[in-house]
């Protein structure tokens, strides 16, 4: 059974990847794209049916999985991140629905398949759940949140599109460096798949012993080449890297280690491709947009925000203080997670009162929306890895 | 004119109440880490406990009587030092209306005699094995005395280590 | 106060940007080619005065500039406060202060001396909030009054300057004949499609969803609601937060209910997983080792009888319960949560060993809740304990206790024997033994000790999540109807022949104009066109 689920969700990042690719085709045609026009493109029709049928095998691994394990798949790295790019392909198939926005399939679907990889890297055991998970609002308050995010995360990819359309590539500007900065980051996050997929492939194990922060002897297993060791770090398996240097002991270095990996393999393969092409990445991108609609782009981002917005706050902020009411007695604790919860909520309260009240409509708006999907992907990353809390989930 | 004055009070009333909330709420805060039971000033909350010798001794007994209330531990220091002070005074008090009990905060019969009979105390111990008496009193830390007159009212609440004269000042306070 | 009369003849209030009758600009600034709908462009009555203390402090808190700067502040400050934890959750045991400087190095004690170790318990914080409240009630009054005025008296004869710089516009002539024809077609469709219709001659107002504006009033209302049941938490009676370790066998008051009512911890347990469980869990035990499935303390409540401290109650049992995480025993409006648990000594097992031969001559079991002060064994044997230290350290030379838990017991035994009458002495703990005068013949030797389990529970009463949960409902509700719903107005106006047509929406503006492209296809008008999208387009090409 865990075997079908994880035949099942190889079998949807393929498929999306060839989804990538009609939809791809489907804006290489003529015409401009707006709501009435696009929908009867074959390749746009394919690449739709394509991905329903990539999110029904994800599916298929969603319900596989929760058969095997015994409780809903929602309950570890791994699972989460599977989980969220579900529920962007659902939020994308609503928004197909709504405006048939090819472009949109086309960058929904490429954050898709980074997101799917990004959890592969994470242990992907099914493990059974401590006594603070075993509720029945684990499934309701993550999934929920989940799809809340995956929602709110249309109205990024929105956004980014409607930023590589109007930012000026010819002038020297600050939106210009930023739109730039957040491709580099993507790149950055490929970077983070490709080096670990690549050393898992191999198997590549190496040991440390290393003092931590309170004077005692631990052990540690890199899975990657150790760039940046742990303090006073002895390696203790033979034929491995030597790190090239040394951590404080109130850093974690493995972690450390990995995100140096992840922006060394990003900055080469970003730099490679500005040699090749001589031109900013999001520059590249840019003929692939130009047809789409700006007003359809705006709406998207908006309208995304405005269903995502309440499910976010029903599921991570109701949710969550019902379920945490059960099992830590108090609906509000200040627990890290939880307050990036309540950023999370306040930024797009913010946002849509900008919007509202003070009229921020096209770049603005779109910026704002790339920011909301900084500050989800923030707590999804960085809180669970780094600041740990009373949600850790098991980390790597 | 009569609209804009309407006005004016109106959003006075408002800003007013919303003021005054905050304010309630921020100060209740602020005082929540203080001490809350066992005022001075208060009747001091009654209590039955068990001496050594199995008898139960209520405070309201001993009204009309000054009650020196005293909790501690054989493991804490300055009780240790504030004891025979207190056994010292009570010999002169106790005929002229001073009583004194000596509340063990729940520690085994044998600790507290092996710790009686070390420092020759005859003053009454008592021991609140279930704490709800340092509860009632919101003990936090040991010594902790508290001075009662022959009302029963608290006269004060004094948590550091006594020297003798300060015992003997605080039993004058309290004799009737 | 200066009035403006529009042409229609309406005396609107200052501050007015449209007429409120006819819709006509009357504020000659907003000459931009679209109209700003937002507010229907009543007077904001913060707008309007600025004379008194109350006043500048009132439209401070109107401004939804100011309000988002609010929130954005709190969003800065809350992350700002996750960036180490917070003191209370950590154990310390050591003064805050230190703790920040030596763990974090100089940024901690900035850290520390700014008072993000508390932030969200802090004076500062809790004002900030405050501050939002005073925000959304005052923001939430000064605009939704003006709106429900505005909207309510809506009038289907709008000035066609009005119409003309709405963002969806249409404009053709027609015969006197098409005309009624036309009029009535477009009408019947608009029903159609659910709209409601108001008519003025020649004018006609369609409207649906006007109940999607209320959404942001509903919602901050929501939000008003959650504050008050925050506050009400620090109302005495509101909210108890206690807590109780409980052992193994013992009955004991739970704390916060005045002594009504009690409870008997008859066993803790734990139980982690295995493979039988689920065999898709092997590799996760494999890798992670033991993980624990169930924390649970077995007991019993009972309601108590009138008692004063230190007296015992009659107790009536009430029920029995197994407290687990997420199962909460619930009573009377409390509940009590299994937290944590602790493991203790219970009782300690010594032999009286002659030190030779390694003969032992009997065992002593000491409660150490309640050790007694002599143990017979028989044959002239006996143990006497000279004193005991729960907590065992030697502080200036003397033995003595830290506290009255036994976290490190030790014993001063004297061992009677038959050949040793005046006893031997000796000074026993679980890693040392001392022989205070000179060499013993006897020892006691370390034989074993017992455990009992303590329930880390959490007593909690909290009178405000009805009052959370309504507003958390309201809140929602408010959310959702102002995002899922759109408020949509089509206006028409045929003046000399000419026949106008405009529409507004709040949002979703592709919707909308596909739903008017089907109203307006076949009846001879012309499609409307998004005139944002023309100005834009000229824009871009000068």
């Amino acid at each position: 059974m865990v075997e079908v689920s994880s035949h099942f969700l190889l079998a949807s990042f393929i498929i999306f990847l060839f989804a990538i690719l009609f939809f791809g085709g489907a804006i290489r045609q003529k015409g401009l794209e707006n709501r009435k026009g696009n929908g009867k493109r074959v390749s746009g029709k394919l690449g739709f049916l394509l991905t329903i049928i990539g999110f029904l095998s994800q599916l298929g691994y969603f319900i596989t999985r929760w058969i095997a394990g015994g409780h809903a798949p929602v309950s570890n790295m791994f699972e989460f991140a599977t989980f969220f790019s579900m529920m962007l392909v659902l939020g994308f198939l609503i928004f197909y629905y709504l405006y048939r926005s090819a472009v949109l399939g086309l960058f929904t679907l490429s954050v898709t398949v980074i997101i799917i990889a990004y959890g592969s890297m994470f242990p992907k055991e099914i493990t059974p759940l401590i006594p603070a998970l075993q509720s029945i609002w684990l499934k309701i308050h993550v999934m929920t949140t989940a799809a809340g995010q995956g929602i709110l995360a249309i109205s990024f990819v929105a956004a980014l599109i409607y930023l590589i359309k109007n930012v000026n590539q010819s002038g020297i500007t600050k939106s210009r460096f930023w739109l730039e900065t957040v491709m580099y980051i993507v790149v950055v996050s490929i970077g983070f798949v490709l080096i670990s997929f690549t050393f898992s492939a191999i198997d590549y194990k190496a040991q440390f012993e290393w003092m931590n922060k309170d004077g005692f002897q631990e052990t540690y297993t890199y899975y990657l080449p150790a760039i940046a060791g742990p303090n006073e770090g002895v390696l203790l398996t033979e034929g491995r890297m030597e790190p090239l240097f040394e951590l404080p002991a109130n850093f974690n270095a493995k972690k450390v280690n990995t995100v140096v990996w992840s922006f060394l393999i990003g900055t080469i393969l970003y730099g490679l491709f500005r040699l090749i092409t001589r031109k900013r990445l999001a520059h590249v991108i840019r003929p692939l947009v130009k047809n789409i609609d700006d007003n359809l782009l705006d709406e998207i981002s908006y309208r995304s925000v405005l269903i995502g917005f309440p499910i976010f706050t029903l599921g991570a902020l109701i949710f969550g203080m019902i379920w945490a009411r059960d099992a830590w007695s108090r609906v509000w604790a200040w627990d890290p997670k939880e307050v990036w919860a309540l950023i999370t909520w306040l930024f797009y309260a913010a946002f849509l009162h900008l919007r509202l009240s003070k009229g921020w409509h096209g770049e603005k708006s779109a910026w704002l929306a790339v920011i909301g999907f900084a500050i989800i992907m923030f707590n999804l990353i960085f809180v669970n890895l780094v600041i740990a809390g009373l949600h850790s989930y098991a980390s790597p | 004119m009569e609209k804009k004055r309407r006005r004016f009070i109106q959003r006075t009333i408002i800003l007013f109440v919303l003021a005054m909330a905050i304010i309630y709420t921020v100060y209740t805060n602020l005082m929540k880490d203080e001490r809350k039971i066992a005022q001075v000033g208060e009747t001091a909350p009654d209590f039955m406990l068990e001496d050594m010798d199995g008898n139960m001794i209520r405070l309201s007994d001993y009204r009309g009587k000054g009650v020196f209330l005293n909790f501690w531990g054989t493991f804490c220091k300055p009780c240790e030092e504030e004891m025979p002070y207190i056994d010292r005074q009570y010999q002169i008090y106790k005929d002229q209306g001073v009583e004194v009990i000596a509340v063990n905060v729940g520690e085994t019969d044998l600790a507290i005699e092996t710790f009686a009979k070390r420092l020759s105390l005859s003053i009454p111990i008592v021991v609140d094995r279930k704490g709800e008496v340092q509860e009632a009193y919101g003990i936090f830390p040991l010594p902790a005395t508290f001075l009662i007159d022959s009302n029963g009212k608290i006269i004060h609440y004094f948590d550091r280590e006594m020297d003798e004269q300060t015992v003997k000042d605080f039993m004058e306070r309290i004799k009737p | 106060m200066k009035e403006i009369k529009c042409e229609c003849g309406h005396v609107n209030p200052n501050g007015t940007v449209l007429c409120e009758s006819c819709g006509k600009v009357l504020d000659e600034k907003q000459q931009q080619p679209i109209l700003d709908m937002r507010y229907e462009g009543t007077a904001r009555r913060s707008q309007t005065y600025k004379r008194t203390i109350i006043d500048k402090i009132w439209n401070f808190f109107s401004s939804v500039k100011v309000g988002v700067a609010l929130i954005i502040i709190t969003l800065i400050v809350s992350a700002l406060g996750t960036i180490f934890p917070q003191e209370k959750h950590l154990s310390l045991t050591v003064p805050a202060e230190i703790y920040y400087k030596e763990r974090y190095g100089w940024f901690g004690k900035v850290y520390y001396a700014l008072g993000f170790h508390d932030l969200y318990g802090s004076l500062w914080y809790e004002l900030l909030i405050a501050s939002i409240g005073v925000s959304l009630v005052i923001c939430s009054l000064d605009r939704a009054i003006p709106l429900y005025r505005a909207l309510k008296k809506q009038k289907p004869k709008k000035h066609v300057s009005f119409l003309k710089r709405q963002r969806l516009f249409a404009e053709t002539d027609l015969h006197d004949a098409d005309e009624k024809d036309t009029f009535n077609l477009l009408k019947e469709r608009l029903v159609n499609k659910r709209y409601r219709i108001m008519e003025d001659g020649e004018n006609l107002l369609a409207e649906k969803g006007r109940f999607s504006r209320w959404g942001p009033y509903v919602n901050h209302i929501g939000l008003i609601i959650v504050l008050i049941g925050v506050m009400l938490r620090s109302v005495p009676g509101f909210y108890v937060d206690e807590w109780m370790m409980i052992k193994e066998g013992e009955t004991k008051t739970i704390p916060g209910t005045d002594k009504q009512y009690y409870l008997t911890n008859h066993q803790f347990l734990i139980e982690t997983y295995d493979e039988n469980d689920n065999e898709a869990y092997k590799e996760a035990l494999e890798n992670q080792g033991a993980i624990v499935k169930n924390y649970q303390s077995n007991v019993t409540l009972y309601k108590a009888s009138e008692s004063l401290p230190g007296e015992e109650p009659k107790l009536t049992k009430l029920k029995d319960y197994e407290i687990r995480v997420n199962e909460p025993l619930t009573f009377d409006g409390f509940s009590i949560y299994q937290m944590t648990y602790k493991n203790e000594l219970k009782s300690m097992t010594f032999g009286l060993m002659e030190k030779d031969t390694n003969e032992i001559f009997g065992q002593v079991t000491i409660d150490l809740d309640g050790p007694k002060r002599i143990y017979d064994l028989g044959n002239g044997y006996q143990v006497e304990i000279l004193s005991y230290f729960p907590d065992f350290e030697f502080s200036n030379g003397e033995p003595s206790t830290k506290s009255g838990d036994p976290n490190n017991p030790a014993f001063a035994f004297k061992m009677i024997t038959p050949d040793k009458r005046d006893g031997e002495l000796s000074f026993t703990s679980i890693q040392q033994t001392i022989e205070p005068f000179g060499e013993n013949k006897y020892k006691m030797v370390f034989q074993g000790a017992d455990t009992v389990y303590y329930s880390g529970l959490t007593v909690r009463k909290n009178e405000t999540l009805w009052i959370l949960a309504l507003g958390g409902t309201i809140f929602l509700i408010g959310v959702i109807q102002g995002s899922f719903w759109y408020h949509r107005r089509i206006w028409v106006k045929v003046v000399d022949n000419r026949f106008y047509i405009a529409g507004h929406t709040n949002k979703n503006w592709f919707g909308f104009q596909k739903e008017i492209d089907e109203i307006v296809d076949g009846t001879g008008l012309p499609f409307l066109i998004d005139q944002s999208k023309k100005s834009r387009e000229k824009v871009n090409e000068g």
